[in-house]
């Protein structure tokens, strides 16, 4: 019999904001244990909640970049439940009137070869909600101490669909969340700093069958590819379980990304009891159009239909879009130098691509403080395209040089020499010596063989000690023999 | 010298101190011997530090011989109910619980108090975590009823009542979530206000029910309770549920209100039973007092009255179960030296149980129980309709109305242990003051006269944000009679 998976996700997302949900104390990582608090945050007798309204923005921003219907009020509600981390043991999120409402993520399968663009399709999501993360147990030999620093601050619980039947899927789902909330500015989704962290509902039934089979809660996925593989191997390991006739029991299990394997947390009890009620300390929030349409117009080109339209109006191949777009600093480098000149974007994009995110990872410089300018890349690319050197010495010889110094490409190539000492008639001489020297190939382009001319191009590349242009030297030779 | 001051009125004080008859040491010496020569038959008090409030005199002199005085209230004392933050004091909420708590912030009425150079004055008793209506549900003492000993001062702002009672105090701060002002204040002869929800701060009062409790004065004058409450009220960034409202002052309102004739509402649900109870009397006096000013007294019907009680224990105690579980000995609260290491939730359970009064574990059980999954319906929502119908009636009987008169209490002080044992009967002795909570109005109880002794409150409930209105309406009755100025012998 054959298996499939159905998996749905829930993923945790903090927002980027300079303070606290609902306290005013500042919102951080990396600093001193039980530093970042307040008496809201300690849960102190008599403090009290305040939204804070770039949490509001940070969500409503993050539902419309994924196709959400955002309704004209929420509401906060307490989740009830004991644990050291939460300061108040009650949750501030949204139970039955979240900020966000239905919704898509579009995604990307692998294609058949890194050249091609891959399957799209769109995984639905129920919601989107706003809440406050708790704080962080610590756990010691003898002891377990607390850090509220990460206590209070905004999270986004995106939950999807069970939309999703692999962990590839999985994956692309949160490769697109994740470049879209950092498009949007609305996260870094650091997933090492917690910022994103994913739970998997998972489960398998025979292919056919209607009903969903037993589900299981996968916790602790703190990578991408930890979500990619968790999921596949409970997938397996599901499949496995049902083809010896075993039952699937619920219950919730853990990641181990050292041993590269899922184990059991804890058989699911009775479902818990939240006592979920509306927050008293906190009122209904009214979100109307004008706020709508200010974040609306905060919210950039995507990287998809970006992907598209580089793809269409630079005539970029898949492969260099797939690298460029992605990362939305990269993609505006590219695109301040491109749109000068959309005839040459190929050669700016394959310099971008290749040579200049090589520069980057070789130096570990960012592209923020990077001395080549997108200004100065397209003169290099314009001094090629005019044949005042090859392409190869441009990216071989100039290039890099540029990167270091920061210098143009006329200066890298006046301070080198890199320009040849000779001029257009002197590679018609050299051309018409090839064709004198070589008359075979010469026969055989006329009868009609295109690719025989190649066979003048070394002895002219040779005569030039390299630095003949070959576009130009391809030019001539045929000008010459016709 | 002390004799004099201790009953006298915070506006008369005020006066002194602006006339420099008086320095602010000098009143709060007074005020500190009055507490060592009366506190052991009162116990008003959960802690007190004197050279503290001292210090604060000596500031507030120190600024009124600079010409920079910040008022009317600055030099005066003010007690503080132990359940409102005062940075670096206790905050008990005379509840084992907190025992060893320290505020290391300040509650936004506390700051407004500060800024108006107030000198805060000790943390009075209350009923644990405000939940009581006798203040014998405290952890650490039991406060009396100055008028007479052997009866509860009300609660849970007994202590404040009893204060300011005895003369411990020019002024206090109480709160009030079913009645804990009003009732307290009924009980022991003085005036006691619970402003319309929203109009004051919570932020810094350990909460019971959030959307119940409100902060608010409690004095030996009608004009006193509105200086403070005039110092205390406001929009505040820090609380959601503080409203922004222009609010008049207050005591130029009670003045320009003085000759005006209003309409008073007398709810027939709240008198249905007038010819039984003794305590009746002085209600139908003052009544009658109003109706010889030339205002016209309407017959107004409050429905929904029956269910307030059931909705209230509903609301208020869901609230608390959730907003209570923050003390669980994991932070700042008591935590049992015996449980079983290996296991949070015993931390939570030892602590809890010892930390804990029966009647707050009793409240928590209930809250529980109603927002329990499959009872929510039956118990948490529909106590929230019901709560809608109740401020309805509220709505409807203010269409036609300016305020409403009702007793404060059904009866006066009651004897101590006469209802501890019987939680319903207790819960019974807010049956008057409850709705206005559910509501959001404002209410007031002032002294109307006397029932075998012991005080007899009045309750006026006005409509939201007119506190103006509902003060001016006391103040008629407190200028025609000389109640503020008994006093019980201690």
């Amino acid at each position: 019999m054959e298996y499939e998976a159905v998996i749905g996700l829930e993923v945790h997302v903090q927002i980027k904001a300079k303070s606290k949900i609902f306290s005013r104390v500042q919102a951080g990582y990396g600093h001193e244990p039980n530093k970042l608090v307040d008496p809201v945050v300690m849960g102190l007798p008599g403090a009290l909640p305040v939204m804070n309204k770039a949490a509001l923005d940070g969500i409503i921003k993050a539902g419309l970049a994924l196709n959400c219907t955002i309704p004209e009020t929420c509401k906060w509600d307490r989740k009830n439940y004991f644990y050291p981390d939460s300061p108040n043991n009650y949750q501030i999120t949204q139970y039955d009137q979240p900020i966000c409402d239905g919704g898509y993520v579009e995604i990307e399968l692998p294609g058949e070869t890194r050249a091609v663009m891959g399957e799209h399709k769109k995984i639905k999501l129920t919601r989107i909600h706003l809440e406050n993360d708790v704080g962080k147990l610590n756990h010691f030999s003898e002891d377990s101490l607390v850090d509220y620093n990460r206590a209070f601050t905004s999270l986004m619980e995106i939950v999807s669909e069970p939309d999703m039947s692999s962990g590839e899927e999985a994956f692309a789902f949160l490769t697109a969340i994740r470049q879209t909330m950092i498009y949007c500015g609305i996260s870094d989704c650091d997933m090492e700093k917690g910022q994103m962290r994913a739970d998997a509902n998972i489960s398998v039934r025979p292919v056919g069958q209607k009903e969903l089979g037993q589900k299981i809660e996968l916790k602790n996925l703190n990578s991408i590819t930890g979500v990619k593989n968790g999921i596949e191997y409970e997938i397996k390991r599901q499949t496995r379980e049902l083809k010896k006739g075993n039952a699937i029991k619920q219950a919730t299990w853990r990641w181990n990304a050292d041993l590269n394997q899922t184990e059991m947390m804890r058989e699911k009890e009775d479902a818990h009891d939240y006592r979920y009620f509306p927050d008293p300390d906190l009122m209904p929030v009214k979100i109307d159009d004008e706020w709508k349409s200010r974040l609306q117009s905060e919210i950039p080109e995507l990287p998809w239909d970006k992907q598209r339209r580089f793809m269409e109006e630079y005539g970029l191949p898949y492969s260099i879009t797939a690298v460029l777009v992605p990362d939305r600093a990269l993609s505006e480098w590219f695109e301040a130098a491109a749109k000068q000149a959309p005839k040459l974007a190929q050669a700016i994009g394959n310099l971008v691509a290749n040579d200049l995110l090589r520069e980057l990872s070789e130096t570990g410089e960012s592209l923020a403080d990077c001395k080549i300018t997108p200004d100065s890349l397209l003169g290099l690319v314009q001094v090629v395209e005019k044949g005042t050197i090859p392409k190869n010495v441009a990216n071989k010889d100039v290039f890099p040089e540029m990167f270091k110094t920061g210098e143009t490409a006329e200066q890298v190539i006046e301070r080198k020499g890199l320009k040849p000492d000779f001029d257009e008639g002197q590679v018609r001489v050299w051309c018409q010596e090839a064709i004198d020297e070589n008359p075979k190939p010469v026969q055989n382009y006329k009868d009609g063989n295109e690719k025989a001319l190649n066979a003048l191009l070394g002895p002219v590349m040779k005569k030039s000690r390299g630095k003949a242009n070959p576009q130009l030297v391809n030019k001539l030779i045929r000008e010459l023999i016709s | 010298m002390s004799e004099e001051l201790h009953y006298k009125s915070a506006s008369e004080l005020s006066q002194m101190l602006a006339n420099k008859e008086l320095s602010s040491v000098e009143l709060t010496k007074a005020t500190i011997a009055r507490v060592k020569a009366v506190e052991e038959k009162v116990g008003a008090f959960n802690s007190f530090d004197e050279s503290d409030a001292l210090a604060q005199a000596e500031a507030s002199d120190a600024r009124r011989s600079a010409g920079k005085s910040f008022g009317p209230l600055d030099g005066i004392p003010v007690g503080i109910k132990d359940n409102l933050a005062v940075n670096g004091q206790p905050l008990t909420c005379s509840s084992k619980m907190l025992e060893n708590f320290v505020s290391p912030y300040d509650a936004t009425c506390i700051e407004k108090l500060k800024s108006q150079g107030a000198v805060l004055w000790g943390r009075l008793n209350l009923d644990e975590y405000a939940m009581g209506s006798s203040t014998e549900n405290s952890a650490f003492k039991t406060t009396s009823n100055p008028w007479d000993l052997e009866r509860i001062p009300g609660g849970s702002s007994g202590g404040s009542a009893a204060a300011i009672a005895a003369g411990q105090a020019v002024l206090a701060l109480g709160s009030d979530t079913g009645g804990s002002i009003r009732q307290p204040a009924s009980h022991c002869g003085i005036v006691g206000v619970k402003p319309t929800y929203g109009s004051v701060s919570r932020y810094g009062l350990a909460a019971f029910a959030s959307s119940l409790d409100q902060v608010g004065p409690m004095a030996r004058s009608v004009k006193d309770a509105a200086m403070l409450l005039q110092a205390i009220s406001g929009h505040d960034e820090r609380d959601s549920t503080s409203y922004r409202f222009e609010q008049p002052d207050l005591l130029a309102a009670i003045e320009s209100n003085s000759g005006r004739k209003w309409t008073l509402g007398l709810p027939k649900e709240y008198f249905a039973n007038a010819e039984n109870t003794p305590a009746m009397e002085p209600i139908l006096k003052a009544i009658d007092f109003y109706r010889s000013l030339g205002c016209e007294i309407k017959e107004v019907s409050l429905p929904h009255t029956d269910y307030a009680v059931a909705t209230y224990y509903i609301v208020a105690t869901a609230e608390a179960s959730s907003n209570l579980a923050r003390y669980d000995g994991i932070r700042y609260t008591h935590r049992a030296e015996k449980f079983d290491a290996k296991d949070s939730v015993d931390i939570y359970c030892q602590s809890r149980a010892e930390g804990f009064g029966e009647e707050v574990k009793r409240r928590i059980i209930l809250g529980t129980y109603v927002l329990s999954s499959g009872y929510y319906d039956a118990y948490y929502l529909k106590a929230q309709k019901v709560r809608t119908l109740i401020r309805r009636d509220f709505e409807n009987a203010f269409k036609e109305v300016d305020a409403l008169l009702t007793p404060t209490s059904p009866s006066p002080a009651f004897k101590k242990g006469e209802k501890a044992s019987d939680p319903l009967s207790m819960y019974l002795s807010d049956i008057y003051t409850i709705s206005a909570n559910l509501a959001g109005i404002p209410g007031m109880s002032l002294p109307c006269g006397y029932s075998d002794g012991l005080p007899v409150g009045l309750q006026i409930l006005g409509k939201p944000f007119k506190e103006d209105e509902m003060l001016s309406i006391a103040n008629q009755f407190e200028a025609a009679h000389d109640f503020k100025d008994q006093h019980p012998s201690l």
